[in-house]
């Protein structure tokens, strides 16, 4: 743990879990989206359902959701701005059988039809880890910029993927393969040491025809 | 190697005070340069020091807690405190910034956000006592974070795995640790007046009525800052620890790893378990 984790993160109280960490995921799920948010159903399960109204749990998620930072005070009264800005959500709580204690299902939608399933977990002192989209299980913190790829498992995607960040000047950071049996559904989870990921969406899907779809996910801006 | 041995060890080879040796050791880890880690760090004391200004100017109140700062103040300004004036302030900044915790506040998790009241009350009830340059503060904010990284490393921080001594029972050990460092201890001082601490929060369970961080955390943090103060003066008399600092950390742990599960965060043992706090809980739902 660097010093600057033991002494901190700043953030709106009261728990690191339930409140900053639920920011926290907020966050990096609207960043996932990519688009301002427009309807999204958030899912609360374990004990973000049990004791999300003592924590501000709900007000931290909806906070996130649009684009507030751990320790951005309007997250007390966040409701009233994400409505401002044009967010309609619904808050429910679900039962899963193994789910994390901490954790929270979105389902985004918008006027294009467009929908996307987001799922991830408080994983302590303000640490979250995505651990799905869209049905695929992944593992993802949101700290570093990263890029995720789908695509079906045949040889030479992390090849061509590798080559051609490299070939742009990025530094992986770590690169993580999560696949569902051989030559079936991938998914690629590669975290980036530059911030910078424009242009990378295109570059990247166009190396190698397995792939799918794309995204890339600027990384968190804290501290 | 994560080990408080080895970090008074590398002063005493390389001349460097405490703090320099933390930040020579996080930077060359995080590869972060040493002066960002310092920046922060810096930032981190603003930050704390908000945190305390905004919670003494208000009347922070949680779903239960509110209130026992000011009791607190009207007490120390009225009576010459059996337990000290240091030990009176600390505990009215602690109160303070826990409760303002509670009611959604702007705090610094030091080491987490149930435990955010005690580096403050200890660093700034330090500071209205013995004016202290302010760059002393943020080393002494250093001091504590190395010590809370062996913790880290060896046991936990988090009250979810390893109960409240982890959460405030670290804190509390991490600003002892602090104080002996501000009074001109020694390295060695520094480290076993986080082991003193130790021992005597050891086995503290972690059971917030209804799940909530407010009681028994708030009171928690208001009397642990305390027990802080006393061993670091332990420390600085000279007494040491008989067991080793590292060793007192790890016996934390394996405490920490045979608490049950209803002691550790989930609000069904301990004070959650009690008849009242059983009654609050269901009141609130
Ligand atoms: S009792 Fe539990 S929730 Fe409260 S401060 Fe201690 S560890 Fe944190």
């Amino acid at each position: 743990m660097r010093l600057i984790d033991v002494i901190g993160p700043v953030m709106i109280g009261p728990s690191s879990s339930h409140t900053a960490g639920a920011a926290r995921l907020g966050g990096l799920a609207r960043r996932i989206w990519g688009k301002p948010v427009s309807r999204v159903a958030i899912f609360l399960r374990g004990s973000f359902a049990a004791t999300y109204k003592g924590h501000g749990t709900d007000l931290a998620l909806v906070g996130g959701l649009a684009g507030m930072l751990p320790d951005d005070p309007r997250i007390r009264d966040s409701f009233r701005e994400a409505k401002d800005a044009g967010i309609c959500w619904e808050m429910k709580s679900e039962t899963v059988d193994g789910a994390h204690p901490n954790s929270v299902r979105f389902l985004f939608s918008d006027d294009s039809g467009e929908e996307m399933e987001i799922i991830g977990s408080s994983i302590g002192g303000g640490a979250v880890v995505l651990t799905g989209i869209d049905g695929f299980s992944l593992k993802l913190s949101g700290e570093l910029a990263a890029i995720v790829t789908f695509h079906r498992d045949e040889p030479g995607v992390v090849a061509a993927v590798g080559g051609a960040l490299s070939k742009a000047g990025r530094n992986i950071a770590s690169l993580n393969l999560h696949r569902q049996g051989r030559g079936g559904n991938a998914a690629m989870v590669i975290e980036l040491d530059d911030r910078d990921i424009d242009g990378l969406e295109p570059l990247i899907k166009a190396t190698h025809p397995a792939i799918t779809r794309v995204l890339a996910i600027p990384g968190g801006g804290e501290n | 190697m994560w080990s408080l041995a080895e970090i008074v060890r590398s002063c005493a080879d390389t001349g460097l005070s405490f703090p320099e040796t933390v930040m020579a050791r996080d930077s060359e880890r995080s590869g972060m340069d040493p002066r960002s880690i310092r920046e922060i760090m810096d930032s981190r004391l603003v930050d704390m020091e908000r945190s305390v200004k905004e919670a003494l100017s208000g009347d922070p109140r949680g779903k239960f807690v509110g209130g026992d700062a000011a009791l607190m103040g009207a007490y120390g300004a009225g009576h010459t405190p059996l337990s000290g004036t240091f030990a009176v302030e600390a505990s009215r900044i602690a109160l303070a910034v826990s409760t303002y915790n509670a009611s959604m506040g702007r705090i610094v998790a030091a080491p987490t956000a149930g435990s955010c009241g005690i580096l403050p009350g200890m660093l700034f009830g330090f500071g209205s006592a013995y004016p202290a340059p302010r760059e002393r503060l943020v080393e002494a904010l250093t001091v504590a974070g190395g010590i809370g990284q062996v913790i880290a490393r060896r046991a936990t921080l988090a009250g979810a795995t390893g109960g409240c001594q982890a959460e405030c029972g670290a804190a509390a050990a991490m600003g002892a640790s602090a104080l002996v460092f501000l009074q001109g201890g020694s390295p060695e001082a520094i480290s076993h007046a986080a082991a003193l601490t130790i021992k005597s929060i050891m086995g503290l369970v972690c059971d917030p009525v209804a799940g909530l961080v407010e009681i028994p955390c708030v009171k928690r943090n208001g009397s642990l800052v305390a027990l802080g103060a006393i061993c670091a003066d332990m420390a600085l008399a000279g007494i040491r620890s008989a067991i080793p600092p590292d060793e007192v950390i790890d016996a934390m742990r394996s405490v920490g790893h045979s608490l049950p599960e209803s002691l550790r965060e989930t609000g069904t043992g301990g004070i959650a378990a009690t008849p009242t706090g059983i009654r609050m809980k269901e009141a609130l739902l």
